[in-house]
């Protein structure tokens, strides 16, 4: 669009009002939190992690679950949300180097840890990690919806050692699914990558 | 999902006062997250016990080994004491989700799933918005599965109220292993074996009746409809951790996996067997069913049945209908019974049995 406006500059436009409005709020729900006795808890939450090697704090909802901060308060909508019930794989994110599911984790919980989402796998200047270069070699998706995090789900799959065989990369990649069913190019794909990241 | 009040926990006494007045307890999430969307539990209050590190560990003190209850289920797949001990909770740990959920879930939580039943699952935030009945979710409205499609349904202890089963892998390696289950809560600590940790639902309709005895004395005990009730834990009892002890039958065991996609599902039903044989002869068995019955299902007699004898054909067999004579399938679950049989088989086998 020549005026620089789309569809997802407005939702980031919108979502910072909201986070402003949020973090309002939570200072005055500090400031009453201090006579309260031990694991009351609070419902507004300040969070700090380092996100693709940066640290970044966000204030929000207790219930706000690390899918949802990432995609509507962190500006990073290509960890993508299928399922919601931790049974697609769409939302992969490493968490301290380790893959999970970002619909299952309250993003209150990563405080002080560190997260990677697939907008962290490339190097600064722009050069795809060996994995994203691999999927598109392979040509390892179609529709494209569940690649994110097959892509972070394979980098974990390849660090953990568990890309040895097909057989083996097909159970360690059990939990990514994908509708186009372009299983045997994901199976290339981390095929490939693993012997790159080998060398 | 309604929004909480979120604490984290400095020690485990004070996230079991907490439970005890009503919060939930969080380590994982892979289940808790889920019931709160569903309707299944709402909390006011919800504590995150993943700060208290003595609680993750996996050690090994003479013939004695404890996990930790915050142990995912992927440091214990891969822990190389447990893959030479006991690989059979290795196998369990490894089935039991993707690579993602096994990072996060706990052996603690996990055997605190509930049932995978669909009707139960439904999404509804309050009980008159449940789209079908389920005793589960609103007692005393019936039960859907009974008459509908559930093919993870119970064989054993089920009962006109519900069908459910327990659909957690590793419980199944660990009644296998004859461990135990320490628990820490407001009256103290206790342990209890983990075959005595989860009811049915026919054990679960004792327990509300013996409360409720324990009730009409004065005694401090929860009144929960016998269809919730799912286990023994009390009021802010948490689970701190499991230990069994390593023998030659754990060393040589085994989990199988029965179900209808090769990966990534739970059971239609699965066997734990630990097995001592010795030139042909079964020394030692323990045999334990998942998603069979609303807990891990021991199969004692066919245990002592086995026991000093060859594992041949015949025998096995003979054993094996025995076993599951007093099974109740659903009218249109029959088949359930022979894929129960054929996982001990299959478990027997994969743990290192000869079958004459």
């Amino acid at each position: 669009m020549s005026d620089g406006i789309n569809r997802r500059s407005l939702l980031k436009g919108s979502t910072a009002a909201l986070g402003a409005a949020g973090a309002a709020a939570l200072g005055s729900a500090s400031a009453q939190a201090q006579d309260v006795p031990l694991l009351s808890g609070s419902s507004n939450v300040n969070t700090t992690m380092t996100l693709n090697s940066t640290s970044r704090s966000f204030a929000h909802e207790a219930r706000v679950t690390l899918l949802d901060l990432l995609r509507e308060q962190a500006g990073l909508p290509g960890t993508k949300k299928g399922c919601n019930e931790g049974a697609c794989g769409a939302c992969t994110v490493l968490l301290d180097g380790e893959r999970i599911n970002a619909c299952m984790t309250l993003a209150a919980t990563c405080d002080g840890r560190s997260v990677t989402t697939v907008e962290g796998l490339a190097a600064v200047d722009g050069t795809l990690h060996p994995v994203q270069r691999a999927f598109i070699e392979q040509d390892a998706f179609q529709c494209g919806y569940c690649t994110s995090g097959q892509v972070v789900s394979a980098v974990a799959c390849i660090n953990e050692g568990h890309a040895g065989s097909e057989e083996e990369i097909a159970e360690w990649m059990s939990g990514n699914i994908c509708r186009c069913a372009s299983y045997p190019q994901i199976i290339a794909a981390v095929q490939q990558a693993a012997t790159e990241m080998e060398d | 999902m309604q929004n909480f009040a979120y604490a984290i926990a400095p020690d485990i006494s004070s996230a079991s006062e907490a439970a005890a007045q009503g919060a939930q307890l969080v380590a994982g999430g892979t289940e808790i997250l889920n019931w709160m969307r569903l309707g299944i539990v709402s909390a006011d209050r919800v504590i995150d016990i993943t700060r208290l590190p003595e609680l993750s560990s996996i050690d090994r003190q003479g013939d004695e080994i404890r996990i930790g209850a915050l142990a995912t289920l992927n440091q214990i797949e891969g822990s190389d004491i447990v893959r030479q001990d006991a690989p059979v909770l290795s196998q369990a740990c490894l089935l039991a989700a993707s690579a993602q959920l096994r990072n996060r879930a706990t052996i603690g939580g996990n055997v605190l799933q509930k049932t995978r039943c669909p009707y139960f699952r439904a999404e509804a935030a309050t009980d008159d918005r449940m789209p079908w009945p389920c005793n589960k979710r609103v007692p005393g409205s019936g039960c859907s599965a009974r008459d509908g499609y559930f093919n993870r349904a119970a064989l054993f202890g089920a009962t006109e109220a519900c069908v459910a089963t327990q659909p957690s892998d590793p419980a199944v390696a660990l009644a296998a292993l004859d461990a135990e289950l320490d628990l820490v809560g407001p009256a103290g600590s206790r342990s209890i074996p983990v075959t005595r940790f989860h009811v049915t639902q026919s054990e679960a309709a004792d327990l509300a009746q013996t409360r409720q005895g324990r009730r009409l004395l004065g005694g401090d005990v929860p009144e929960t409809p016998d269809a919730l009730i799912e286990n023994r834990l009390m009021p802010g009892e948490i689970i701190v951790a499991y230990r069994f002890y390593v023998d030659t039958a754990s060393r040589n065991s085994a989990y199988v996996k029965l179900r209808e996609r090769e990966s990534y599902e739970y059971a239609m039903a699965s066997a734990a067997v630990c097995l001592d044989q010795s030139a042909g002869q079964v020394r030692q068995t323990r045999i334990a069913l998942g998603s069979i019955a609303q807990k891990p299902w021991r199969l004692s007699r066919a245990e002592a049945a086995l026991s000093g004898q060859t594992l041949d054909e015949e025998r096995l067999t003979s054993v094996l209908v025995t076993a599951f004579s007093d099974a109740e399938p659903l009218p249109h679950q029959d088949y359930k019974v022979k894929v129960a049989q054929g996982a001990v088989r299959r478990a027997l086998t994969k743990a290192g049995g000869s079958i004459q």
